[in-house]
């Protein structure tokens, strides 16, 4: 079942400028150009792109806060523009870097607001608080005050605002950011909870384990536009992305020949070796290993901003 | 039906307990309404003793208006302020966006925590200066026991007229970057047209009889006036009707205004 369909969505700004003492120059940006994609439900996509993209303009479109200038958009069936509190109770969003929480007063109090909020009834609440509370180890936040709680645990009691009423879709924008390593982790696991579920999952971020560990789709936007849709896998490709095998040899020498990589640096005894992400690292090793003093050799995951930036660089070529 | 009620009960009752959490701040503003009414009550006294009976009100009446427009000031937010802080605040800061996602009435949701704010400071900043001004000065309190629910009513239906006029100062926000201008220009035309300063009927005849009619009248100079007993029998209906009169219409006008911001959906920042 199709839960999210845009089809060729747009959403312009009228931006104004000073444009002499009085005078305002007008004019329009686009933030979403042609918006085309659909989202089945129980999926987890991961939504990426530069700043300014136009992540954010779509997740306020597809919650209703904002009208699309063109196109059409559905959420679970519904025009969200038009059916945005009905739509509201179906639907959980989570900000990073905002919280719905009652800043002043315990946890359990904005608990008590979502419940009539989202007219939940007792007994669901009741089986939703407790797994949340499982889950995200909530049992000691509950009585403290959101304001002295950190940035974690806020993180972790605003998820479970969201998740009490069971939404269909859970937007979420940049969860882990400033978090832990710890924290992280526990944010990432529930999620995957969550999305296993049943839940559907947009999830917009920047840090990119956040989708490899939880996302079996990505979309990439930049200027509007869709210019990525696939799995992680299909990504690499896309970006030719590579990986690196950093090799300490025993004296500094001229740079390694091996076949299927190429050195990118050279620091004294060491040298960094790039190869295709999809080329198995074992013949070079082998190769390097057999014609050179190596000491030591690590290799290491390519970094999907890396990979992102050379699409672009690739999309803008070509 | 049931459900709704419930909803606002809990955003009210949120309000009234967040507001409750801060009790030095509390205490220092129900100490500072009070010396500032002492200071207004002597002035007072000083001028009705030079004019007695001006306005209207004798000596004991002037000053017990004091205590009373005192005990309101916060509560009713004559200055603007409560949940407008917040709002703007908000505003600012892009989380008004959080607010949107919520399935509630946006207007609704704020007049709720409003209510819960008036509640609490109406209960401490309220009752405190008036409790000082009772023993010091001797205030004049009500003789009819009825009249402590209709002021109670009364005092409820200035801080919703007080909510029409700051929400529709606060909605510029959706098309000002900052309301803030706005904000400080109606908080000074609050001060002197809700009777805050001077009781209305001191004003010259033809702007006092302006100023009476305007919505401001039902924040401060009406409560005030139905507390002090000024009015008998269904002339106080007459008065609580007139600030039912104007709840209503600046709560319609903020409904006509929201449905203008909401079709302009513009948020700043995120």
């Amino acid at each position: 079942m199709e839960l999210i369909e845009l089809d060729r969505v747009s959403r312009t700004f009228t931006v104004r400028s000073k444009a002499g003492r009085l005078r305002r120059r007008r004019h329009e940006v686009r933030a979403v150009d042609g918006l085309s994609f659909t989202v089945r439900a129980g999926e987890c996509v991961g939504y990426i792109g530069p700043n300014g993209a136009g992540k954010s303009t779509t997740i306020k479109m597809l919650t209703g806060i904002l009208v699309p200038s063109a196109g059409r958009l559905r959420v679970a069936g519904v025009d969200p523009a038009r059916e945005r509190v009905a739509l509201a109770r179906r639907i959980g969003v989570v900000f990073g870097q905002r919280t719905t929480l009652w800043w002043d007063l315990p946890l359990r109090d904005s608990y008590e607001l979502a419940r009539r909020l989202y007219r939940i009834e007792p007994a669901r609440y009741a089986a939703n608080l407790e797994r949340c509370v499982e889950l995200l180890q909530l049992g000691d936040l509950l009585d403290t005050p959101v304001r002295q709680l950190s940035l974690g645990q806020r993180m972790r009691g605003d998820l479970g605002a969201a998740l009490l009423h069971d939404p269909q879709v859970l937007y979420l924008d940049e969860p882990t950011i400033g978090l832990d390593v710890l924290s992280k982790a526990r944010v990432r696991e529930f999620l995957r909870e969550v999305n296993a579920a049943g839940t559907t999952v947009l999830l917009t971020t920047h840090d990119l384990t956040d989708i490899e560990q939880l996302c079996g789709r990505v979309m990439v936007i930049d200027h509007g536009r869709l210019v990525f849709d696939g799995d992680l896998a299909g990504l690499h490709a896309a970006g030719r992305s590579e990986r690196t095998l950093v090799v300490d040899l025993a004296r500094p020498g001229p740079p390694i020949e091996a076949p299927g990589a190429r050195v990118v640096k050279v620091a004294g005894a060491r040298q960094w070796l790039a190869f295709p992400a999809e080329q198995s690292a074992a013949p070079i090793v082998a190769a390097v290993a057999d014609r050179y003093p190596l000491q030591d050799l690590s290799v290491r995951e390519p970094v999907i901003e890396d990979v992102i930036a050379r699409m672009y660089a690739g999309a803008v070529g070509g | 039906m049931r459900q709704a009620v419930g909803l606002y009960l809990t955003i009210a009752r949120g309000a009234f307990r967040r507001y409750s959490t801060y009790r030095m701040a509390t205490f220092s503003g129900a100490v500072t309404n009070s010396v500032f009414a002492v200071i207004l009550a002597a002035t007072f006294l000083a001028l009705w003793r030079a004019r007695p009976g001006l306005g209207g009100y004798d000596a004991r009446a002037a000053v017990t208006y004091i205590w009373v427009s005192q005990a309101l000031l916060v509560s009713v937010a004559a200055w603007g302020g409560g949940f407008q802080d917040e709002l703007q605040t908000r505003f600012r800061s892009g989380d008004i966006a959080v607010d949107l996602y919520r399935p509630v009435d946006f207007q609704g949701w704020w007049l709720a925590t409003d209510l819960g704010r008036a509640g609490f400071q109406l209960l401490v900043r309220g009752g405190v200066p008036l409790a000082v001004g009772a023993l010091w000065f001797g205030a004049r309190l009500p003789r009819s026991p009825l009249t402590w629910p209709l002021f109670l009513l009364s005092a409820l239906l200035a801080v919703v007229v007080s909510f029409g006029v700051r929400f529709l100062v606060s909605l510029s926000g959706f098309w000002l970057h900052d309301a803030e201008g706005l904000r400080a220009l109606t908080g000074v035309a609050s001060m002197f047209l809700s009777g805050m300063l001077l009781p209305l009927t001191l004003f010259p005849a033809g702007a006092g009889a302006v100023a009476r009619a305007l919505p401001w009248a039902a924040i401060v100079q009406l409560p005030c006036d139905v507390f002090l007993e000024r009015r008998h029998g269904l002339a106080v209906l007459g008065e609580l009707g007139f600030q039912l009169g104007w709840a209503l219409v600046l709560f319609g006008l903020g409904r006509v205004g929201l449905r203008l911001a909401t079709r302009k959906v513009v948020v700043q920042g995120g």
